[in-house]
């Protein structure tokens, strides 16, 4: 479909042709329609599917005490450092855990910090973004400032020296990360508002005498959500970026509850002897965090209004 | 423009000032000791522990040993936990490590960001546009630490390339060519590979500020008049469409200068990155503070910096 209203765009005789069924679409189902037409977009929404459900499946196993394809804490020193083989599809690290059932259980890891830091820090980032942009004036410069002040910190140090002094715990590493990452999602929604203040829907609501609030959030922010929901879906890599990263150093989720990023870490000693433990983990984050982007990069150019 | 410099500068000190309240909440606001030894070792007098309190200043309230802070690290009195050493000389001395790393990095990032963007855009809606999207969101999300252990391993342990440090060890170079050589050569990899995340991220804003510079009008009639097609892109469509860039390069460095403390610590790299993981880990509170002062000050400067650089590249930009 992309590939059409391409070419109906460059038609040299200039008639853009619309189909009359079009016409009367909502936004929402617009985005849809050309989000769903990109071939890339489907394919990373595919793997984020499947992702979500290994990672779902075996926390649900695990927890009714099933595990596929073994227990992920389970050691077995005579069968430590195995490549991969048909017993155990990725391998076995140094103490003989199957690397397979790891990395599944890593998976709902990477996935919980990913999906929380955001919620955290577009919850954030909304409400300073919203305020600074519909009162303006003196709120939005102080706003502002401290956004500003806050991009000048080196954003990995930043979050690395709180997870580090707080200690790292699942929750500390999502919530710090959502803390450090809100800036981007607040200058973004101070953009939209300060744009949508001035349209007259909005103008009339005031007129009417309507409460401040009930204009940011019934008037202002449904019209806003396509852009906030790309900058979202766009952090949700960065996050299982970082925490693979803070994992690497030591200071992510601890063993033995195990991520992509620590299984790497633990496996720094043997890496000459078992390529496998540093090559698939890898794998899974680079894969993940690319479909995030993929996905999100087609759902910013499925939103915008152009074409 | 004197008056923009000053107003900028000004603003730099509102915003460092923020910064260092920041800062100083994060590292004393969290639980646990600073002391360089455990809070319960028998081992400790009282005696000791006060001196320590006393002498760091944390027997006072939060207030004013944020002052004391500020007021030491100004003077140049801020001395590190670890080592009693003063903070400012134990930056100073990565210092140089430090924006050796970050510059390097940054040309890298700017000048094949700038070539695939400029692919990307000549070739809008194409397959090759397509690809080169598709190659930055692949650089985006190659996982640095990941990508700079595998180089590491392979190149030291599998070819017995010298990769780690500044230079190598146990090698004497018959001149001082040579070892200058050694030493770009140990500076060039971890630039590359801090410089991936940059390279995808200048080529996706210049990618969308070309399409929209190569539709003017003025790009028609330098094609019209017969213009090579390398002129037309690198000399008038360019020099219109770098603003991007020249912001981009203000949210870029520090992305770089966080992203520098796993590649530092991997290729043993003597910067400031790796002085702050060692911070981190021995709770060093003074040059935690001093460390993030700092790195704001030269984000701080570098914008300003690349401010006055576009405008003087660019006669419309007017700084007010």
């Amino acid at each position: 479909m992309r590939r059409l209203i391409h070419a109906s765009a460059s038609n040299s005789h200039g008639n853009m042709i619309t189909s009359p069924t079009l016409v009367s679409e909502t936004p929402t189902r617009r985005i849809l329609r050309r989000f769903r037409a990109d071939r890339i977009a489907r394919v990373a929404v595919g793997i984020i599917i499947i992702l979500a459900l290994l990672a779902g499946g075996t926390a649900l196993l695990s927890h009714f005490d099933h595990h596929w394809p073994c227990d992920p804490n389970v050691t077995n020193l005579e069968q430590k450092l195995l490549p991969p083989s048909s017993q155990h599809w990725l391998g076995t690290d140094n103490l003989g855990r199957d690397v397979l059932s790891r990395m599944l259980h890593g998976a709902s890891i990477s996935l919980t910090v990913g999906l929380i830091a955001v919620f955290v820090s577009l919850a954030i980032g909304l409400v300073v973004g919203a305020v600074a942009g519909y009162f303006g004036g003196l709120t939005d410069q102080i706003l502002m400032r401290s956004v500003d002040a806050l991009l000048c910190f080196p954003t990995f140090f930043l979050i690395l020296t709180a997870v580090a002094l707080l200690g790292p715990s699942l929750i500390n590493i999502v919530v710090v990360i959502g803390f450090v990452s809100w800036t981007g999602t607040a200058r973004l929604v101070r953009g939209e508002f300060l744009t949508l203040r001035e349209t007259e829907y909005v103008k009339g609501a005031r007129v009417l005498g309507e409460n401040s609030w009930n204009i940011i959030i019934r008037h202002i922010l449904p019209n806003a959500t396509a852009p906030i929901f790309v900058t979202a879906v766009l952090g949700i890599p960065d996050a299982i970026l970082t925490e693979a990263g803070l994992s690497f150093l030591g200071f992510g989720v601890q063993p033995p509850q195990a991520t992509w990023g620590n299984i790497i870490a633990d496996s720094k000693t043997y890496i000459l002897d078992a390529w496998w433990l540093i090559l698939f983990p890898g794998l899974a984050i680079f894969i993940a965090s690319l479909s995030f982007y993929l996905a999100g990069d087609a759902l910013r150019e499925a939103s915008e209004s152009r074409s | 423009m004197t008056s923009f410099i000053l107003r900028r500068l000004a603003l730099s000190v509102v915003l460092l000032f923020i910064i260092s309240i920041i800062s100083f909440f994060i590292v004393t606001m969290t639980p646990g000791s600073p002391y360089p030894w455990g809070e319960l070792n028998p081992k400790i007098s009282a005696e000791v522990k006060a001196n320590f309190r006393k002498k760091f200043h944390l027997d006072r309230p939060l207030h004013e040993q944020y002052a004391f802070i500020m007021h030491d690290l100004f003077t140049g009195d801020l001395r590190s936990m670890k080592d009693d050493r003063p903070v400012m000389a134990r930056i100073m001395e990565r210092l140089p490590a430090t924006l050796a790393l970050n510059l390097t990095s940054i040309l890298i990032s700017l000048s094949f960001g700038t070539l695939l963007g400029v692919y990307a855009a000549r070739n809008a809606g194409r397959w090759q546009d397509m690809a080169a999207s598709f190659g930055a969101f692949l650089f985006i999300a190659l996982p640095g630490f990941w990508i700079s252990y595998l180089t590491a391993i392979v190149l030291v342990k599998g070819f017995g390339v010298p990769i780690l440090g500044t230079h190598s060890y146990g090698i004497a170079f018959p001149n001082d060519l040579a070892a200058g050589l050694d030493t770009i050569w140990h500076l060039l990899i971890p630039a590359t590979i801090l410089a991936v995340g940059g390279i995808a991220s200048q080529s996706r804003y210049l990618r969308a500020s070309m399409i929209g510079t190569l539709r003017e009008d003025y790009i028609r009639t330098a094609r019209a008049k017969g213009m090579p097609e390398e002129t037309v892109l690198y000399k008038h469509a360019m020099r219109n469409s770098i603003r991007p860039l020249v912001t981009g390069i203000g949210m870029l460095l520090p992305a770089m200068i966080g992203g520098s403390v796993v590649i530092e610590t991997i290729f043993a790299y003597p910067g400031m990155g790796r002085l702050g993981y060692e911070a981190v880990l021995e709770r060093d509170y003074p040059t935690l503070v001093a460390l993030n002062f700092v790195v704001a000050a030269l984000v701080l400067l570098g914008n300003l910096v690349s401010d006055l650089l576009y405008a003087a590249v660019d006669p419309r930009v007017r700084l007010e």
